[in-house]
């Protein structure tokens, strides 16, 4: 089997191992870049011997005898919006075009320390604020399932260039979706770690109290070992999360649901809007559930419903606050200094200029619920809505360990469809919101094709804040069972580029 | 009637510092009333007597010992500056003509 077909955990066994280089890894995976990404287009930005010269630096530091761990040069693909000193760092903005970073996010850091070899940065709805890749700045990427479709979004560049073989891991945010949903869409895996639980320092803020690191994979197995890669406290975030990082990998390595109880959300397992095809394929995954010896129960969380409102009220109005640090001072793009322009007029022109409608329009919904008059009643009340959300989810796993419904109300949708809809594109989130709002962990896995369109269909499953290993366990036990009833993994029926 | 009329529109632009065209105002009119419109609903929520959460975990301070640490040297700190000058950032006036 060829390099790129590999597991990353098979890939870092056999580097360990002597068997093949970094160097040779990275080659093999450079070169199936340059014959799909015409198509693709995952990538903002690729540098063969950058990415070339980490690899040889690991094989060097495997030679020298030092302790990497399990996926030392192993290949990634790193979101856009993770600062990078030896690559630009864009954010899929025009406002950042060109901008080198002077330091390296922890994320970044700590990929970095493990060995993982970057590859290149990926595309991104602009400043992660989409679910279709399709408010880049620079670029559309293609899903490899049907290039005609989006790839899902924010992180639709690290879910398609996973999916297209161009490389085993990718890293991804989720703020409101935006790893879970690109996953869903395109037959990969895609984790939403707790709130907390990885490093947003160096991470381009959306919305602070939402914006979470996780991880891509093509299987539950490597999705842990990059997150536990990742993770961990870290003093420069003050939001990270000083505890031990719960034992994902254990759990996705054990896979076993026997006894345990898991709760169906009501709300989210049908209704208007949901695509028969993946309310099918949810059903099953449930009946596959109880097949394996967990218990399944009904659970209702009747305000989960008006989770997505609330959200479009806290995100834009935290990205308000947080985007207004593009102030074409300091870094970034200026225009319109032209000697007689005041700076209020040149960052005015250049804010314009620099961010897309998407950026406009939840700049402009942030500082409306933000401002005097309106603040109690769509910023306070969705503040509120955030807290009867989060006891919800509480009574909920009084009674169950944790929660499923289908990732995405539908499968991935035709490029252009919803580009100039805000509220359709908005409903993309619907099931994945929740559980940003209250810091939650769930992970998105894949549970077959749709009969309509023979398009991936993601199965949720969330957890309680610090539970990602239920996760992982009960993400791998679907997995495994599904696998063996596929005879492989769902991404062999995608058609090949 | 309309959540949101086109002047307010263009009163939050200028709040924003994003000069909008006379076109962009009218199109984001549009939008922002229909999405005005649906994220209302969170007022169907029953929550008078439920506290807000600005955050999903609960938060305390968070201190560091007071300690001299490396930072960025001004070469690193200005790379990405649109205009420099002796070391500095280089900025349009702050000020009125007058001033």
């Amino acid at each position: 089997m060829s390099l790129i077909r590999k597991t990353a955990a098979e890939l870092g066994a056999m580097i360990a191992a002597g068997e093949v280089s970094a160097a040779e890894v990275a080659e093999a995976h450079l070169d199936r870049m340059a014959e799909v990404e015409p198509k693709v287009k995952a990538f903002l930005h690729v540098d063969r011997e950058t990415t070339l010269e980490q690899a040889r630096a690991v094989d060097a530091r495997l030679k020298a005898g030092e302790k990497l761990g399990p996926l030392a040069g192993v290949p990634i693909a790193h979101k856009d919006i993770f600062t990078t000193r030896d690559m630009p760092t864009t954010a899929a903005s025009k406002i950042l075009q060109g901008w080198r970073p002077p330091y390296d996010a922890t994320v970044t850091r700590r990929l970095r320390e493990a060995g993982l070899v970057i590859l290149g940065k990926t595309n991104l709805d602009e400043f992660a604020m989409g679910s279709s890749t399709e408010n880049s700045a620079y670029q559309l990427t293609h899903n490899p399932w049907d290039l005609t479709r989006v790839p899902g979004g924010s992180s639709g560049g690290s879910s398609a260039a996973v999916a297209a073989y161009e490389a085993p891991l990718s890293t991804g945010t989720d703020t409101g979706g935006s790893i879970r949903q690109p996953a869903a869409v395109t037959g990969i895996v895609g984790m939403k770690p707790t709130y907390g639980g990885s490093s947003r320092y160096g991470l381009i803020a959306f919305a602070s109290s939402l914006d979470t690191p996780g991880p891509f994979a093509r299987n539950v197995l490597d999705a842990a070992l990059l997150q536990e890669a990742f993770s961990g406290h870290d003093p420069m975030d003050s939001t990270s999360i000083d505890a031990p990082v719960p034992s994902v990998v254990e759990a996705a390595r054990n896979g076993d649901v026997a006894g345990m109880r898991i709760g169906v959300v009501r709300e989210f397992a049908g209704g208007d809007g949901v695509q028969p095809g993946v309310l099918a394929r949810f059903n099953e995954a449930v009946q596959l559930l109880e097949s394996l010896g967990a218990k399944v129960v009904e659970v209702s969380c009747p305000s989960f419903a008006s989770a997505l409102p609330a959200y479009y009220l806290i995100a834009p109005s935290e990205c308000s606050s947080n985007l207004a640090r593009f102030d074409a001072m300091r870094y970034g793009l200026r225009v319109g200094d032209d000697g007689t322009r005041s700076a209020e007029e040149v960052m005015a022109l250049t804010r314009a200029a620099g961010f897309g409608p998407e950026v406009k329009r939840r700049i402009m919904l942030g500082t409306y619920a933000l401002s005097s008059g309106y603040y109690d009643a769509y910023y306070g009340q969705a503040q509120k809505v955030r807290t009867v959300i989060a006891r919800e989810f509480e009574a909920a796993y009084q009674q169950v360990d944790v929660l499923i419904s289908p990732t995405t109300p539908t499968t991935a949708f035709p490029i252009g469809e919803r580009a100039d809809d805000p509220m359709a594109m908005y409903l993309a989130d619907l099931y994945t919101i929740p559980s940003n709002l209250t810091g939650n962990a769930a992970i998105s896995v894949p549970c077959g094709l749709a009969d309509e369109d023979g398009l991936p269909v993601g199965l949720q499953i969330m957890a309680p804040v610090l539970g990602d290993d239920r996760c992982y366990r009960v993400g791998a036990a679907v997995e495994k069972a599904l696998e063996s009833r596929w005879g492989g993994p769902l991404l062999k029926e995608a058609p090949s580029l | 009637m309309s959540a949101i009329t086109r002047d307010e529109v263009a009163h939050l632009a200028r709040l924003s510092r994003l000069a909008l065209t006379d076109d962009e105002l009218d199109h984001y009119a549009t939008q922002l009333d229909a999405i005005i419109e649906s994220v209302a609903k969170v007022a169907e929520v029953a929550a008078e007597d439920v506290p807000p959460s600005s955050h999903a975990l609960p938060l305390t301070n968070v201190f560091r010992p007071d300690e001299v640490r490396q930072s960025l040297t001004p070469e690193q700190a200005l790379s990405g500056a649109p205009a420099v000058e002796d070391d500095r950032f280089r900025v349009p006036r702050i000020l009125g003509e007058e001033a």
